[in-house]
């Protein structure tokens, strides 16, 4: 499925906004190719231009001129309802502020993008029951966001951006909500997936955080400063460390 | 995206908001109830006047002899007899348009009846007469034409006259009253019919052959018809043309030139019939127009608060616009949203509507008639509304930027 080149191509893009007649160049020429299974951490201060680069990636945005291609697909052509389907398809959401739908139960709130699918209510409910079991909430599918801990509504958030089975998690400052604890554990969730072939793509600001992924892309200025591979640190072992008694079994 | 699973989404957002969904449909509750009960208070109005007018008798004309001029003040039709009985027997035998033609003259007598006596109209007049007026005779039968020949002297009673003369329950078929100072035997007693249009009672009358009328009570059979003709045309769509045929008729037989005014005149009942009709239909329109401007304002209400809940649900099609949803899925959940709102105020609205138009016949013994067709119109007018009203807020809510939505705080 993905070009020799990577499931994730990112060529020369630019991304220039129009505020009246000041032009802002948020990127200025960014290329970047990510393989499957990769944890790639992307950071920056803020006005970098790491969230517009973000938002390009999960075709939410389309870059003003250069090439994205994801899956093979290219996407700075797309209209709103071929994005709205690639987003579906390929990839999957987690956002700092978990952004579940409120008085809704985490099962619901899994099975959503298996509802833009189309798919058969039956079917969703058996998908999104085993998403939430691989992220260890299996006991807890009727309780509604504001039954559950901030940790417990990130893993339901992470649930529903694997249920539809996605080449790419993109994850924009996951743990900014998170004690320093469930952090790692929502690290280790991503490590996880990365085991999986499923990639990773992680904003934030923690170098803590960076710590776990396998690279680290660093945006200044809209472009990209510096881009190195590492060995990340074991995100299991961390919470080992953290907590020897208490640690949350994963299978 | 599956339109039951869109409809579950509307419908839990509804119920979400209970009181404010409540409040947002009053309007349409308010305009459909108001629309319901008008049209079924208009409709039962209507009924009553065609009831009124079928039961003076259909597809009727009445022809009534011309108007004197005494010291150069007119007496009006009816006060100098210009109609003669060959007139009434040219009216039947030669307008193709005419069913039968009954002559009816009117005279107050007092009837009695052993120690009873009771004084009412008695008519003078043929058999037709019965069912040119759709009155059929209830116990015993109408006089016959061979009583009107012999000048018989027969009676048919009015319930009235009976309830007064012999007791609501008695049987009179057989027995004799005296009108004036003759003995009549009653052959028959005429079904009740009730009250006219304008309060008369019809029941209160007594019919003899025209011929006994004219011997016994007119005293003597002249050239001249002193009473009005009862015309009966072939059926509604004729009436029309009958009244122009008999009114050329009886021009020519009374010689008029062009010109020369009638002697006579002629009305139609269901002319008469359809003024007031209109007037009935005018009113209920006027009223109904009235609370469908009312639907109008609530369609408002709803795309006010449909407007409130995009805003405040900005962030909900950001994170739905993130993991899939289509504009188009985002669009059919705020227009179906709205039309669940409108439907089911539509719907109270019927229930309503139709409560209070029962209550007001029963209260105000108002006459009323719900009606099937106006119940699926203003339903599915304010499921219009809800889709018209319903359609900016929802088109708003598909056009959002996903990131500035995912955004909104």
């Amino acid at each position: 499925m993905a070009p020799e080149g990577g499931l994730v191509v990112v060529e020369d893009v630019h991304k220039v906004y129009k505020t009246g007649d000041v032009e802002v160049h948020a990127l200025g020429g960014v290329s970047l190719r990510v393989d499957p299974g990769e944890f790639v951490a992307i950071m920056g201060s803020s006005g970098s231009g790491k969230s517009t680069l973000m938002n390009i990636l999960g075709c939410l945005d389309r870059p003003t001129s250069g090439r994205y291609l994801l899956a093979g697909r290219e996407v700075s052509r797309m209209d709103r309802d071929e994005l709205a389907s690639i987003r579906n398809e390929v990839l999957g959401f987690v956002f700092q502020s978990f952004n579940l739908l409120a008085r809704t139960s985490a099962l619901e709130n899994v099975e959503l993008p298996l509802v833009y699918r189309g798919i058969s209510s039956k079917v969703r409910a058996k998908r999104a029951a085993q998403a939430l079991e691989r992220v260890g909430l299996g006991q807890r599918l009727e309780h509604t966001p504001a039954q559950l801990s901030g940790g417990q509504q990130q893993r339901v958030a992470i649930a529903r951006a694997l249920v539809g089975d996605p080449k790419v998690i993109l994850a924009d400052e996951p743990t900014g909500n998170l004690d320093s604890k469930t952090s790692i554990e929502v690290m280790a969730l991503f490590q996880e997936l990365g085991e999986q072939d499923i990639t990773v793509i992680l904003v934030t600001h923690e170098p803590d955080i960076a710590d776990f992924a396998s690279r680290v892309v660093i945006v200044k200025d809209g472009l990209i400063q510096k881009d190195v591979r590492q060995a990340p640190k074991d995100a299991r072992a961390a919470l080992r460390a953290l907590a020897p008694i208490t640690t949350e079994a994963h299978p | 995206m599956n339109p039951l699973v869109t409809l579950r989404i509307a419908f839990r957002a509804v119920l979400r908001n209970k009181m404010r969904s409540f409040l947002t449909t009053l309007g349409i509750i308010i305009g459909v109830a108001a629309v319901i009960a008008m049209m079924a208070i208009g409709a039962g109005a209507k009924a009553q006047v065609e009831a009124a007018f079928s039961a003076m008798g259909t597809n009727l004309l009445i022809v009534l002899p011309g108007s004197t001029t005494a010291g150069g003040s007119f007496g009006g039709f009816g006060t100098m007899p210009t109609l003669t009985w060959d007139d009434l027997a040219a009216i039947r035998n030669e307008v193709p348009t005419v069913k039968g033609a009954a002559p009816s003259m009117r005279s107050n007598q007092s009837l009695v009846s052993g120690e009873l006596n009771w004084t009412t109209g008695v008519t003078g007049t043929t058999p037709e007469y019965f069912e040119i007026r759709s009155w059929p005779v209830g116990q015993g039968a109408a006089f016959t034409q061979s009583d009107v020949d012999t000048g018989s002297k027969v009676v048919v009673l009015g319930q009235t006259v009976v309830d007064r003369l012999f007791g609501a329950t008695a049987n009179p078929v057989g027995q004799t009253v005296r009108v004036g100072n003759t003995p009549f035997v009653v052959v028959g007693v005429a079904a009740r019919k009730g009250q006219s249009a304008t309060g008369q009672d019809y029941d209160d009358a007594a019919f003899i052959p025209v011929t006994t009328f004219a011997q016994r009570i007119q005293g003597g059979l002249g050239k001249f018809l002193t009473g009005q003709i009862f015309v009966q045309a072939t059926s509604s769509g004729t009436t029309g043309r009958a009244l122009e045929e008999v009114r050329a008729l009886l021009r020519d037989r009374h010689r008029l030139a062009p010109g020369v005014d009638d002697d006579f005149s002629i009305r139609n009942l269901s002319e008469i019939a359809g003024a007031q009709q209109q007037g009935t239909e005018t009113m209920t329109t006027l009223l109904a127009s009235v609370a469908a401007v009312s639907l109008l304002v609530g369609g408002i209400g709803i795309m006010n608060i449909m407007l409130v809940s995009v805003t405040e649900r900005t962030r909900e099609i950001g994170i739905r616009m993130a993991i899939g949803a289509k504009p188009r899925s985002i669009l059919a959940q705020f227009l179906i949203e709205a039309l669940v709102l409108s439907l089911a105020g539509g719907l109270i609205g019927v229930a309503l509507g139709v409560s209070v138009a029962t209550w007001l016949a029963g209260r105000f013994k108002w006459p009323m008639q719900i009606q099937v067709d106006v119940i699926t119109v203003s339903v599915g007018f304010s499921a219009l509304v809800g889709v018209v009203f319903g359609l900016y807020p929802a088109r708003k809510a598909s056009r959002l930027d996903p990131i500035d939505a995912l955004r909104y705080e």
